[in-house]
């Protein structure tokens, strides 16, 4: 007789935007796992098209309210690639400044509002307070210094105003900036503590093998640019990434799947960049990951939420680096004018890899438009996770098993919103 | 003690940044979540709490068929709906669409558009249901919600202003972009919420709050276009993420 077991979520919570997850086993074996996408698509791609070559920044910044620099960051390196233009060094220091205040308030969401409460047993992190008010506070300390950075620097939070491409409307006084420094000192204490305590966290033992894919840059830990390599040999430049990668639609998303073209599903974001480049952390972050006890690699996802507290306190000691180090530039932008051509940008946004591909005619209208957002690159990697984590915990009942594979999703920190161009849980048991 | 009011937070299409407003809160959650039961909210919590509701705060447009039965069923639920953002309150930037071939659009990101399920229009959520209040923004201003959440459960009218950019701009103590330095600005045609943020950065407004009450664009477009704004540039900056609301 064949007996099915079918475990699903209808509506995945704690993640940004609208998932559900599906799971199937079979006689004992994993059948089907599905990390169902039914955000609405909203053609971002088709409606760049005939734009302008400055209006990208602000308008792929709306494809995401969580990740929104990440977005113009990757715009900018993309259009001013076209248009032959290099920023100077003044200019890329701040696009890293604001990158940090991006890197701080995500992770600090996604580690205290989105993921903590999976692993302490509550549903949401204001439940969580009512216990552990501390924690959750601290948090929201961690969270508004990376915002007070964003906006100081870019106007306001959410979709920044001051970012256009060729660098800001206008720099920052270094004083703005300075008034800034006892709050990110602060919460670079808090993000000390806050390694501790995720790092002390009981959390399943499972390390699947993924190919990880970051980018690289000399000297530093990456956000703004670089080469993106992998520990499968990866050594590109963005020019060179469509001949590498491959976009496939599949029917149970609205979310395209990236796959490397050789070699299939592969990882981006917090684990990744950190294995590929934990070496270049500051000598803070380093020695925190590694009494939190995290190796140079961690490969267990279910242990991203330490990786994440290590990026927060690296960000946090990124920005004051920045800081004490600025001047404000001569110009708060160079000139970029159009020429037609193509080019491409990429950035490691919090989640992961942003590439981006622009085709510009002599005026600077887009011709062309392509964005590859973070979480349509891990998308079959989480399915993957799910399938290797199910099989090894078959014995757990259906409802413990639901728990722990909806972490095994949040683990990734999915944005939904951003892949669709994406996410629902559903298991399923015959 | 009184019961505390429910409050729901529902998504339609949308970014997520007008609902992560209400994260982004962060000296105010707790004390919010202490008055009223976070009831539904998705994004933050995994226990929903079944309706009805005393105020539903919508994000996002409607462009799926689901989706416009789903936002009937949220206005059954709820006492009072107030649209946060751009997309609730005018159809947003995916509202593009609707000045363009939808299948156009599915085949030029999508390998199998019959996979994918869409309108041919993105459409504000007053579209389709009675919404109490419409608060503006391509993101909503959080201060502002934190007033429209107080006043609906205080039974009192939000004190919201609906006059200019520019109003906020000389209470700024900005100097006038336009007029100083020619910089082609929205500011006297846009709803105001942000604060005169643009004008503050050096930079023309670009509308992301919508028309204002009564606006005059007619007054505004030929000084626009003295300012070297040509006509394509004008349609550019009217149709980003309040389309809709700046057609006419």
């Amino acid at each position: 007789m064949t007996e099915t077991r079918t475990i699903k979520t209808d509506l995945l919570a704690r993640v940004e935007g609208e998932g559900a997850m599906f799971l199937r086993i079979r006689d004992g074996r994993v059948d089907d796992v599905r990390l169902r996408i039914y955000e609405p698509p909203r053609f971002f791609e088709a409606f760049l098209r005939g734009r302008g070559y400055r209006e990208p920044v602000d308008i792929t910044a709306r494809i995401c309210g969580i990740c929104p620099i990440a977005y113009q960051m990757s715009a900018c390196a993309a259009i001013e690639d076209a248009c032959g233009v290099e920023v100077p060094a003044a200019i890329r220091d701040l696009r890293r400044l604001i990158y940090c205040g991006e890197w701080i308030e995500s992770h600090a969401l996604h580690v205290f509002m989105l993921h903590a409460p999976d692993i302490l047993g509550y549903d949401s992190a204001i439940e969580m307070a009512r216990d552990h008010r501390g924690v959750v506070e601290q948090g929201l300390q961690i969270k508004k210094a990376g915002n007070a950075l964003i906006r100081v620097i870019g106007g306001r939070e959410i979709h920044p105003v001051n970012v256009r491409v060729g660098g800001f409307y206008r720099a920052p006084r270094p004083r703005e900036l300075r008034a800034l420094v006892e709050e990110l000192e602060r919460a670079r204490e808090l993000a000390l503590e806050t390694v501790r305590l995720t790092g002390g966290f009981e959390v399943p033992d499972f390390e699947p093998e993924h190919e990880f894919v970051a980018l690289s840059m000399p000297d530093t830990y990456p956000l703004e640019g670089g080469r993106l390599i992998s520990t499968g040999g990866l050594d590109i430049a963005p020019g060179e990434y469509e001949q590498h990668f491959v976009e496939q639609h599949v029917p149970h998303s609205t979310a395209l799947h990236s796959q490397l073209r050789e070699r299939g599903a592969y990882l981006c974001g917090p684990l990744a960049r950190y294995a590929l480049n934990s070496e270049k952390l500051s000598p803070l972050a380093r020695e925190a990951a590694a009494d939190a006890g995290l190796g140079p690699v961690c490969r267990n996802p279910f242990r991203s939420i330490v990786v994440r507290s290590v990026e927060i306190l690296y960000a946090l000691d990124e920005a004051l680096r920045l800081i004490a180090a600025y001047e404000e530039p001569d110009a708060p932008h160079v000139d970029v004018p159009p020429r037609a051509g193509t080019g491409c940008g990429w950035t490691e946004a919090p989640r992961g890899l942003c590439w981006h591909r622009y085709e510009l005619d002599e005026d600077g209208t887009i011709l062309a438009a392509k964005i590859v957002p973070p979480t349509s690159q891990n998308q079959a990697s989480i399915e993957a996770d799910l399938r290797g984590f199910l099989a090894g915990n078959l014995e757990l009942e259906n409802d413990r098993l639901r728990h722990l594979c909806e972490q095994a999703i949040r683990n990734h920190d999915p944005c939904i919103s951003c892949a669709t161009h994406f996410l629902t849980l559903e298991v399923e048991r015959f | 003690m009184a019961r505390r009011p429910k409050l729901a937070v529902w998504k339609f299409a949308s970014c997520d940044g007008c609902q992560l407003s209400v994260l982004d809160c962060e000296d105010e959650l707790l004390a919010l979540a202490g008055e009223v039961d976070l009831a539904y909210f998705l994004e933050a919590s995994s226990a929903p709490v079944a309706g009805p509701y005393d105020l539903s705060l919508v994000e996002g447009s409607i462009t799926t068929p689901e989706d416009a039965e789903r936002i009937q069923r949220v206005r059954r639920q709820s006492r009072r709906v107030v649209t946060i953002g751009a997309c609730a309150t005018a159809g947003g930037i995916q509202a593009l669409r609707n000045f363009a071939d939808v299948e156009d659009f599915l085949a030029a990101v999508y390998a199998s558009p019959e996979y994918v399920s869409t309108l041919a229009t993105s459409t504000a959520i007053s579209e389709h249901i009675h919404v109490d209040y419409e608060l503006h923004g391509c993101p909503i201003d959080k201060l502002q919600l934190l007033e429209v959440i107080s006043a609906f459960l205080n039974e009192r009218r939000p004190a919201i202003a609906s006059h200019s950019v520019c109003v906020e701009c000389k209470r700024a103590g900005n100097v006038c972009v336009m007029v100083a330095h020619g910089t082609p600005c929205l500011g006297p045609v846009t709803h105001a919420g942000c604060g005169a943020l643009c004008p503050s950065y050096h930079r023309g407004c670009y509308g992301c709050f919508g028309p204002m009450e009564t606006p005059r664009p007619e007054a505004l477009n030929p000084w626009l276009a003295s300012l070297g704004m040509e006509e394509v540039d004008l349609v550019r900056v009217y149709r980003t993420f309040n389309a809709e609301a700046f057609r006419d």
